[in-house]
């Protein structure tokens, strides 16, 4: 029974490791850029929102309600202002430049808000569990993972669906043919950095809720993200749910071996996937 | 004589040190049909590019009705009414069929095309509306193309080697659909490897060599011998 209950765990966890995820996933999907800020900008949602439950006493989840539309703000300003200048047919700069937004928001962090952890105060919501089939399930995990699956739903809904998520494709495909069509890349751009930051938000509060942060909190929550992406198959945002929740369980069930043995076991799962599937388990059929 | 809808005027392109075109002039009237022929490398779809935004220019090199678009972007001046035709057809692997004609007609400009109309004008894309676009015929693939372009109810439509790579047979019922689609008095520039073909649904035609203008007239007026010497250069 320990066993089955490691490997639930680890299955809630992943919801978070897909949440983390699903806004790299998109952004490298949308406009082929790999952002190494991605996970410092998942601990400055989860600072906003902590700066919005200290001046309002706000429950953190509602703090959602300001923190996601001033994440997708911060991701269109930043798409239009700074991404889109690093974006061609050369992949270094996009990688240098949001290398070094990642040492910039870090030491703003630093600057902010100390090199002291910090935590978000759920409540009562912290400790509740629900009792399912002799497993007690932590009522914060759960609802991370149904989070995680709806984000991802809609995620997909917008992305197969929508008049938007059609522009995305047609962008990804084709920027110059998608030009002509009237669309503006650098617009669509800054729309998809918008939509990544506002799922990444969502990551961040739910972090910031499980776990305490500091400054440097993002570097482990990129590795995360990108590990999960990589094992459910570029493009592919159900792949991602699935590759983030692998690696959860690895991890959960690395730790119930040996304590020791928990993020190791994360990272052998993602390089046995990497031997043995390339492309990862669920690679997006390309044209 | 009324403005022209386009006018070209000493139109330069270049490509890195490369230069496509060397002052090309050319002037579109409202409704007309102009053929663009030249030999490979003659510039012909760097001029496409141009007018389409594509390639940037100095703004006055390219006037449509008036108002300078030479440095305009591409998505600006869809949205003024020039659609492209691309040479290659380039659709979009990922949307299907149906989406590809919608992503065409998402500027909502109004005139007589719509979903409704090229399935009318090519009616096997209804049946393969839901298909991956890949998965349609070269000939299939150029109608798509072509009604994504009208999708947007362009006042100017460029085609750029709309019968490459397709087979006789195709390309004979896709010129067939021609006079349908120009005949809403949209203006059109074809670019077209085949002499004989572009004379015949054109008004007028130019000829480009080396990134000039080598030759221009009334497609029914010109002769066999000055096509040939503007075409190869040669006496």
């Amino acid at each position: 029974m320990d066993w089955v209950n490691a490997v639930v765990q680890g299955t809630l966890l992943g919801g978070l490791y897909a949440l983390f995820a699903a806004g790299l996933s998109l952004i490298f999907g949308v406009m082929r850029l790999v952002n190494i800020a991605h996970g410092d900008l998942i601990v400055l949602g989860a600072y906003l929102g902590l700066t919005v439950v200290m001046a309002t006493g706000l429950h953190p989840l509602l703090a959602l309600v300001f923190v996601v539309p001033t994440m997708a703000a911060i991701g269109y300003v930043l798409q239009r202002g700074i991404l889109n200048k690093t974006l061609d047919d050369d992949i270094l700069p996009p990688l240098l430049v949001t290398f070094g937004l990642s040492v910039i928001l870090q030491n703003l962090f630093l600057e902010g808000y100390t090199a002291d952890p910090q935590k978000m105060n759920a409540g009562a919501l912290e400790t509740a569990s629900v009792s399912v089939g002799g497993l007690s399930l932590g009522v914060l995990p759960l609802l991370t993972f149904i989070i995680a699956i709806v984000v991802i739903a809609a995620l997909q809904f917008i992305f197969y669906r929508t008049p938007l998520g059609r522009s995305f494709r047609a962008v990804s495909d084709n920027q110059e043919i998608a030009q002509l069509m009237g669309l503006n890349k650098r617009h669509i751009f800054g729309l998809a950095m918008a939509l990544a930051l506002a799922v990444t938000a969502i990551a961040g509060i739910l972090l910031g809720i499980r776990t305490s942060f500091d400054p440097t909190a993002g570097g482990a929550r990129l590795i995360y993200g990108f590990e999960a992406v990589i094992i459910g198959g570029l493009g592919n945002l159900w792949g991602t749910l699935v590759g983030g929740v692998i690696l959860g369980v690895a991890q959960t069930v690395g730790a119930k071996i040996d304590p020791g043995w928990q993020l190791l076991a994360g990272h052998i799962a993602f390089l046995v996937v990497l031997a043995i599937r390339p492309n990862g388990l669920f690679p997006r059929v390309s044209g | 004589m009324p403005e022209p809808i386009l006018l070209l005027s000493k139109l330069e392109a270049h490509y890195g040190d490369f230069q496509a075109l060397y002052g090309v002039e050319m002037a579109l009237n409202e409704g007309e049909v102009l053929a663009i022929i030249g030999a490979n490398g003659a510039g012909k779809t760097t001029l496409l590019r141009s007018v389409s935004g594509l390639m940037s220019n100095a703004a006055a090199q390219v006037v449509y009705r008036g108002q300078p678009i030479g440095a305009l972007r591409a998505d600006e001046i869809a949205a003024l009414g020039i659609a492209l035709v691309p040479e290659g057809r380039q659709l979009f692997p990922s949307l299907s069929v149906e989406e590809n004609l919608l992503i065409g007609g998402r500027l909502n400009r109004k005139g007589p095309w719509s979903l409704d109309a090229v399935f009318e004008l090519f009616p096997v894309l209804k049946e393969r509306r839901a298909f991956a676009s890949t998965a349609l015929s070269g000939g299939q693939q150029q109608m798509v193309a072509i009604g994504r372009a009208l999708m947007s109810n362009p006042d100017l439509i460029l085609f750029d080697e709309i019968s490459l790579g397709l087979a006789p047979v195709i390309i004979k019922s896709i010129y067939e659909a021609l006079p349908g689609i120009v005949g809403d008095g949209m203006s059109a520039i074809i670019v077209e490897q085949d002499v004989s073909k572009a004379l015949s649904v054109s008004d007028r035609v130019y000829c480009l060599m080396e990134g000039r203008v080598s030759l221009e007239g009334r497609s029914r007026d010109i002769s066999r011998e000055a096509i040939s010497r503007a075409y190869f250069g040669v006496e």
